[in-house]
This record gives C-alpha cells, sequence and structure tokens, in this order.
C-alpha cells in the first residue's frame, strides 16, 4: 500500500521528538453500494478513500495527525504534527519493521469483480418477491453494499501487518399498511466474505421474511409495560451482551471509573451458566478481521467464564500502562481516528436446555424474536434497546405479535436474573456499534435464553 | 445565480469537473474541505491531541432520467476525473424516472450570514489544552460528590463547501465553530452518574466554559439516589433538550420524500390539525445567532424559512428537487448531504416554540407527573413510519408541583401521533442548544412511564 522507507521516514519523524511510540497506519477504502426504493432501482453510488494516520505517544500524551495527502511530503507533514506532543529532542535508533504475514485471504469472489448489473439485479429479485409475499406491503427497499478496506499498520515496536477486510451486505425493508395504520419489518445479512455471501444466502428468502413480519405486526397489540420475564429467541438478541456488559468490560472505560465492572475481576458477575466470548477471529462474522487496526492478531477472549469475570478488552495504550499486551480489541472507523477499545464479535455459549421448554415454562411474558438497537450507560449499567419483532407469551405458549417497544435493564442485575439458558446458539444480524462519534461493524450471538424480569416499555396497562 | 465569494482551490475544482459535462447529461459536483482539531484531557494531564484535514468531492451525473454517483475522499483533480466516469457508469445503471434531475435555481435570494469566524485560526494547542485543563478543574472543585470526570475535550473545526451544477448553481461557504465539553462522574456511596456539558459557539472568545462545567455537574449530582419508577400513565415535562429530540423526530416525518414513498405517518394530513395549538415548529437556517445557519442547503439553493406546524397546523412538508418535482411542487430548499452520499430532504436548523407559559412555572402546572430530562434509545425505540415511541428515560418525579425525587431505569412510551395532540403547555422562553437547535420545555398530558 505504501512503500517500507516511506512509513520508516514517517515513523522516524514521529520519534524525533524523543517520543515513546510512533505509528503509521494507511486505509484504502473502496465501496460500491445500489439501492432501491418505491419499485425502482434508484442509484448507484460508488466511494473512494485512502489516507494516513500518524500517531505518536510521549509518556502519557497522544498526537494524532491524519492526512489524505500519501506523499512523502504529506506524511512527514502529518508526522510533525503528531509528534508536536513530545518536547524534548533526540536521535531515536532506527526502526525495523517485521512483516508478518499478510491477512485477508479468504475471500473467493471479490466483490469488484462482479457486474454492477448483477448485484443491481439482485435488488429487484427482493422487491418482486416482497410484494409477493404480502399484498399488504405497501412500500419496500432494498440495498446492496459491498466495501473492501486494505490496511497497513507499522509501529516503533517493529510491527508491519496488513489485512483486507471485504464485507458484504444486503438489507430489505418492508411497510406493511391496514386499518390499524403502517407496520415496518427490517433485515439484513452481512458477513465479512465476497459476493460468494450469495451462494448461501438467498435475498429472495430475506424479502419474503421481512414481509411476513411487517404484515404480522398489523395484527400486534400495544406491548405490556412494567417488569415481566423476558425470552429471548436464538440470534435475535445478543445486543443484550454488547449493551448489558460489553462496553462495561472496555478497559478504556474501566480505567477512567465510568464502569460498573471495574475492579471486579475474580467475581461472580453472572449466573454460572453464563460464558461470555469475544471473538475477532470468528472467520465470516461481520466483527471479523486478521489483524485490528493497531496491527495486533485478532484474538478469541474469554470475559466471563461460568458467571466469573475473567478480563476486560484490551488496547495498545491500556495494555501498555498495565504491563499486558492488547487483546486485539484496538479498532478505529476510519484513518481519520485514534483507535480506542472496541468490541468484534461478541456472543454468549450454549446452556443444557431445551428452548421449546424455556418458553413452556413460562407462564407469562414476553418473546423477543428479534432486537433492535441499543445503547448503554456504562457509569450506571442501565441500557434500553428495541424490539423489532415480539410476542406475548400466555401460558407457555407463544400468542400475539406485539407492536415495538423497547426493554430497559441493568446490566449487572440483568447477567444474574438470566434464569435459563438454551442448546441453540445462533449468531445474529451484522451491527454498526457506536461509540465516542466512531461506528465499526460488530457481530453477536447467543442461544435462546429467559431474563426473569426486564423492564418493558409499552402502552398497554 | 449569485456566487459567494469563490475560493481557489475547491470551487475552481467543482467548476473545472462540470465543464467537463457533456451535451446530454446534468452534473452536480459538490467538493468541501475542511480542518479539526480535538484535544482530549483526564486527571490534569493531556491525554490526546488529534487533528487533520479532511477533503472530499461528490460527483453526481444524470442522464436521461437515470442518476449515479460516486465520491472520493480526496480533491486530487485526476481522481476526481476517475470519479466523474464512475458517477457516469452507475448512472447508466439506475431505472430511469421523469422526475429525476439536478435542481434549478429558483431565484431566493441568499441569507446574509457570517458563518465562519476568523479568530478560530488564531486558536494554539496551548489555548485549546488550556481550557480543556480548566473545565476539568472547575468541575473538580464544583461538589464534593464529583470525583473524576470521564473526558474534558476542546474542539474546533473550520470547512469550506461548494457546490456547481450544469443546470446553473454555483455556491461556495465556508463555517466553523469550536466547543468545550466535559463528562463529569459524581459519586455518593455505591451510585455512580455521569453528566455532560458542553458549550459550543462560532468564536472561541465567545466560550463559556463555567457553563459547561456547571451543566454537566448539575445534570450529574441531579441523577444520584436515582430509583425506578411506579408505572403508570403520568403527565410529563420534558426539558428544552428532550422536547428539541423528540419534535426533531416529528419533523423528520415532514420530509416530502417521506411522504411520497408512503413513509410518514401524517402523509396525508397537510392542512389539517395534528397536533395541539400551543405547537408551533419550524426550520430556521437563516437566524445566524445559530450554530446550525446556513448560507444554502445541500443542492445550493438559498437556505430559508420553513414553518411546518403553525399553531397545531400541519403547513408543509420539506422538499428537495427530485421528491418537489414528484409531488408536483417546488424545493423548500431542504437538501442536507456530505460530499459522500446524494442529497437528502432534512431540516436544517429546528426551532421548536415558543410557547406562552413561563418556563419557570410549567413544574407547577404538572402538578403531578414527571419531568424528563434526557432520552436514550431513540434510534431504536421511535419508528417514524408506524409512530410509535418507547424510550429509555431518566429525570425527576414532579409531587404537588414540586420536583420529587431522580429516577432512571425507566422508559416512556406513547405515539408520535398522540404526543402531539396531547401538549398542554409550551414553554414561553427559548433554549439555544449546543447543535444550534433552538427549544422549549413543553407538557405532555399522559405518557406510559414503564418502571417497577
Amino acid at each position: 500500500m505504501l512503500d517500507r522507507d516511506l512509513v520508516e521516514a514517517a515513523i522516524a519523524v514521529g520519534l524525533s521528538g524523543g517520543a515513546d511510540f510512533a505509528e503509521v497506519f494507511v486505509e484504502d477504502r473502496q465501496s460500491v453500494s445500489a439501492f432501491l426504493d418505491d419499485g425502482r432501482v434508484e442509484e448507484l453510488t460508488s466511494g473512494r478513500d485512502r489516507g494516513a494516520g500518524i500517531r505518536v505517544i510521549s509518556g502519557e500524551t497522544t498526537g494524532y495527525a491524519h492526512t489524505a495527502d500519501l506523499s512523502a511530503e504529506g506524511l512527514r507533514h502529518a508526522a510533525a504534527a503528531a509528534a508536536a506532543v513530545s518536547r524534548s529532542s533526540s536521535n531515536p535508533e532506527t526502526v525495523v519493521l517485521a512483516p508478518s504475514e499478510p491477512g485477508g485471504t479468504t475471500v473467493v469472489t471479490y466483490p469488484e469483480t462482479v457486474p454492477k448489473a448483477t448485484k443491481v439485479a439482485m435488488l429487484r429479485t427482493a422487491d418482486d418477491a416482497a410484494r409477493a409475499a404480502s399484498n399488504s406491503i405497501s412500500q419496500a427497499s432494498a440495498r446492496y453494499s459491498d466495501g473492501r478496506r486494505k490496511i497497513l499498520i507499522a509501529n516503533s515496536e517493529g510491527v508491519w501487518a496488513t489485512d483486507d477486510q471485504v464485507r458484504t451486505l444486503f438489507s430489505v425493508s418492508c411497510v406493511a399498511s391496514g386499518d390499524t395504520g403502517m407496520q415496518t419489518g427490517r433485515e439484513s445479512i452481512g458477513h465479512t466474505m465476497g459476493f460468494e455471501l450469495f451462494d448461501e444466502f438467498d435475498v429472495a428468502d430475506l424479502a419474503e421474511r421481512v414481509a411476513k413480519r411487517a404484515t404480522t405486526k398489523l395484527a400486534a397489540k400495544p406491548s405490556p409495560s412494567g417488569e415481566l420475564p423476558v425470552v429471548i429467541k436464538r440470534g435475535g438478541g445478543g445486543v443484550l451482551f454488547h449493551e448489558a456488559c460489553g462496553h462495561g468490560l472496555e478497559a478504556d472505560l474501566i480505567s477512567k471509573g465510568a464502569s460498573v465492572f471495574k475492579d471486579r475481576v475474580g467475581e461472580q458477575v453472572a449466573n454460572p451458566d453464563i460464558t461470555l466470548i469475544d471473538d475477532g477471529t470468528m472467520a465470516r462474522e461481520w466483527g471479523h478481521f486478521s489483524y485490528d487496526d493497531e496491527g495486533h492478531a485478532a484474538s478469541r477472549n474469554t470475559l466471563i467464564e461460568n458467571g466469573v469475570l475473567t478480563d476486560y478488552m484490551w488496547d495498545h495504550i491500556r495494555a501498555r500502562t498495565q504491563g499486558r499486551g492488547s487483546s486485539g480489541n484496538g479498532r478505529r472507523q476510519s484513518y481519520q481516528h485514534l483507535p480506542m477499545v472496541r468490541m468484534t464479535n461478541t456472543y454468549v455459549l450454549n446452556g443444557r436446555e431445551d428452548p421449546d421448554e424455556i418458553i413452556a415454562q413460562t407462564p407469562y411474558g414476553v418473546y423477543v424474536a428479534q432486537l433492535g438497537g441499543g445503547q448503554v450507560n456504562t457509569a450506571t449499567g442501565d441500557f434500553v434497546f428495541g424490539m423489532l419483532e415480539a410476542y406475548l407469551i400466555e401460558d407457555g405458549k407463544i400468542t400475539e405479535p406485539l407492536r415495538e417497544g423497547n426493554l430497559i435493564g441493568n446490566g449487572p442485575k440483568v447477567l444474574h436474573d438470566i434464569d435459563a439458558l438454551g442448546n441453540d446458539f445462533e449468531m445474529g444480524h451484522p451491527g454498526m456499534c457506536g461509540k465516542d462519534g466512531q461506528g465499526v461493524p460488530v457481530g453477536d450471538g447467543q442461544p435462546t435464553l429467559r431474563v426473569s424480569r426486564l423492564t418493558v416499555g409499552g402502552t398497554a396497562a | 445565480m449569485s456566487s459567494q465569494r469563490s475560493a481557489d482551490g475547491i470551487h475552481e475544482l467543482a467548476r473545472h469537473v462540470v465543464s467537463l459535462a457533456r451535451a446530454d447529461e446534468q452534473v452536480e459536483v459538490y467538493a468541501a474541505r475542511g480542518r479539526s482539531t480535538t484535544v482530549r484531557v483526564h486527571a490534569g494531564q493531556v491525554e490526546s491531541i488529534r487533528s487533520g484535514d479532511s477533503t472530499g468531492v461528490g460527483i453526481r451525473v444524470v442522464r436521461a432520467g437515470r442518476q449515479g454517483f460516486a465520491s472520493a475522499g480526496t480533491l486530487d483533480r485526476e481522481i476526481a476525473f476517475e470519479t466523474l466516469d464512475e458517477a457516469r457508469s452507475n448512472a447508466a445503471l439506475a431505472e430511469p424516472d421523469d422526475d429525476v434531475g439536478l435542481v434549478e435555481p429558483d431565484g431566493v435570494g441568499f441569507p446574509e450570514l457570517e458563518l465562519f469566524s476568523p479568530d478560530l485560526l488564531t486558536l494554539t494547542d496551548e489555548t485549546r489544552i488550556n481550557n480543556a485543563l480548566l473545565v476539568e478543574h472547575i468541575v473538580l472543585g464544583l461538589d464534593p460528590r464529583i470525583d473524576g470526570v470521564r473526558v474534558a475535550a476542546f474542539s474546533d473545526a473550520w470547512g469550506e463547501a461548494s457546490i456547481v451544477s450544469t443546470q446553473g448553481v454555483d455556491v461556495w461557504s465556508k463555517g466553523g465553530s469550536c466547543s468545550v465539553s466535559v463528562a463529569p462522574l459524581a459519586r455518593e456511596g455505591d451510585d455512580t452518574q455521569i453528566g455532560s456539558g458542553v458549550h459550543a459557539v462560532r468564536s472561541p472568545l465567545d466560550i463559556d466554559i463555567e457553563f459547561a462545567a456547571n451543566d454537566g455537574v448539575e445534570r450529574a449530582l441531579s441523577m444520584l439516589g436515582a430509583t425506578k419508577p411506579e408505572s403508570g400513565r403520568v403527565a410529563a415535562l420534558f426539558d428544552a433538550r428532550v422536547s428539541a429530540s423528540l419534535m426533531g423526530i416529528v419533523a423528520g416525518t415532514l420530509s416530502g420524500d417521506r411522504v411520497n414513498r408512503g413513509r410518514s405517518p401524517f402523509g396525508d394530513r397537510l392542512g389539517e390539525i395534528i397536533a395541539s395549538p400551543l405547537l408551533t415548529i419550524v426550520d430556521d437556517p437563516t437566524d445566524g445567532s445559530s450554530l446550525a445557519a446556513d448560507i444554502h442547503d445541500g443542492e445550493g439553493l438559498a437556505a430559508r424559512r420553513n414553518v411546518l406546524i403553525d399553531a397545531g397546523q400541519l403547513d408543509r412538508f420539506l422538499y428537495h428537487s427530485e421528491s418537489a418535482r414528484r409531488a408536483g411542487t417546488s424545493s423548500t430548499g431542504s437538501a442536507v448531504r456530505g460530499s459522500r452520499s446524494t442529497p437528502a430532504v432534512g431540516v436544517l436548523s429546528l426551532v421548536v416554540g415558543p410557547g406562552s407559559t413561563p418556563n419557570a412555572e410549567l413544574v407547577s402546572s404538572v402538578g403531578e407527573g414527571v419531568l424528563v430530562e434526557a432520552v436514550n434509545g431513540l434510534h431504536s425505540g421511535v419508528n417514524a413510519i408506524s409512530g410509535d415511541i418507547s424510550v429509555g428515560v431518566r429525570g425527576r418525579m414532579i409531587r404537588n408541583g414540586q420536583l420529587a425525587e431522580p429516577i432512571r431505569e425507566a422508559t416512556m412510551a406513547t405515539t408520535l401521533q398522540r404526543m402531539l395532540l396531547d401538549i398542554t403547555a409550551v414553554g414561553s422562553e427559548v433554549e439555544v442548544l449546543p447543535g444550534g437547535v433552538r427549544s422549549v420545555p413543553m407538557v405532555v398530558d399522559s405518557v406510559s412511564l414503564s418502571g417497577k
């Protein structure tokens, strides 16, 4: 992506003020997106972004400068700006960069090799399938997108890592209209892989599923309100763990005392059936990569084992202050951003129970087939997330569909309140996690489970 | 169309690319350049200084009713030419539609606004660091229960954008702002609460560090000891920020594009009463005192004042060129965009209210209910098509017309349609929020509060 001598020169400039650490991050990103709405392929767009970010750490202070100018002059200028945080002068030793195995070699069909017309044709297939699925569908939209992100990370500790991340995504949204107003359904399939995604997943099936979901909700009644047992279908609620404890286990928040999980390693923080993993190595999943955005190899990290908190997630800078290694969780949205601790694919391992039994043993409650996005206040652990598809459970059976509503709870409490864990693990849908203004792709997963008490934010008494 | 002062660089590039348009195609170039710096401090130390330039060019090509778009994160001429070709090839694959096309200049005059303060260019890292350290220092001294901050920061940014098209659009504008922000942590026993305070202005000379510090600390302290409330139907007093969030979503549903596509709950209600007569909502980017003010919209038409809801009556939908053509009307100058995407319809600068009840009398007017000071989960909890709302809330109970205990871990549910009709009082004093939105507190009689 960039010649070794240019990178070495930039690192040398970064260190010239006596800094402890200098890093060059180079990114080249290409994307294509096609959008159908209102029965028409409206638009194809393509984007290209290239640039570098140079990070210099001196004591406790980080300097960062980014530029879209990848010439020797542009890099030197950025490196000098980043190095302004270090005030002394020194003659640094020459850095020896040791290339590691290039990442990201599993793609079968790179999306840029597929004609755009083929991508557009899938939108039409999805639209036809959605409208054929139900007479109530008044509107449908579909989006195809692919992105290829090549990165290079080199630093004064000798790291030279490259990764080639390819992600492909297809989303469908439907509006169903009836006497009760309008209801919506949406779902995405997306994986860290190339166009071979569509050898495995059928966009017509996806569209039909979304259309039926929107139509079903036309008959939905208001959600109950107050504290109730909530059963969450496999693959539909990994976001619960992402919000309830994932963010609170990020070392940057821990170090600032902004997490309810501070100083709790070794403690029983969850029901003993719960084992929580964050796993950047999980090939094909949305949060997968070979190297993180600091050049550390992706890693499978156990955060909670049999209910006991075993570790936090770490990036380079937080790990360094603790004299330990990064856990491969240093990520950034783009070359314009500083890396920080982020999740990858976060999931809970299987329990032992039969998922049908979990429902059967719930006299009254809410069954959530799909949760939407969420948000957490890490200082208190209070979180909230939306129910995209939910039903009432009455006498151990799933009965009527419910209108959308939010669930609210408290992370540390919910981890203890999980009183049933199924044996039917599944990964969920692709997600985008936002933190401090930066978005990164993440995955999640879980088996069917029950929380004995969660506050359901409906309008029914 | 008159051109604003032209800058070398982006404006020349935009004009040059447009000059390459072929006879049978429309071409629009949006070129932008900016610079931003953020200093973050923690525990009296500089944590990070981040700075950099961002550049981008977005090119739209329309040929025979087919639209294509391509963007690149650079102002390199050769890449801009390649991007034009990419947009052309994308256009060839879209399906044709007579309503697709670039905007035609409409002769509306541009507001005279100064959106860029040269004082921004005098900022040094030392000043930025001192401001961030000062807000942290003030916060730590305000109350013994404040024992840290998650982050204290000073940010400044400025940018310029040009839009040029084959249809005669030729505009350039420049703007900038700076802000100080802090997230204090308040602790009492095992209870930790986080607050946030921000002050944002155009000129660094106007920055009010004490305001940000006090606001953040007040928000953190007020939540100490908060508990989960009982469930029930209650009257709710939204503070100005919460009003702005919820009324911003209402304004979003009044996008003509959403209406055209059958995705607005108010699509067939134009001219009808959809809200309490106490409510007026306006999009006004022409008031230079707001940080959200703008000279032109994302397609280069003059920014203008649009009344959306006038004393409860749905007065107008917002349109950009394509949505207006589809609806048989004209653009309201409501295109919003960046260099990486085609224009969408949006609100430029929201103004909620003012009403007639003095803000200080709103709590007593509620009698029994809840003051909502923060909502969360808006992105998942509001369905702008069906109108269903269910969001997490924090705030204080109101008992006997007085503020009582703080509450958390609760949700509030209603629908957009019902909420608008249930408004029973609107504050008379407008507050300017950090992003430039102007809003007032308001009372909504009856929402479902879900807690215990």
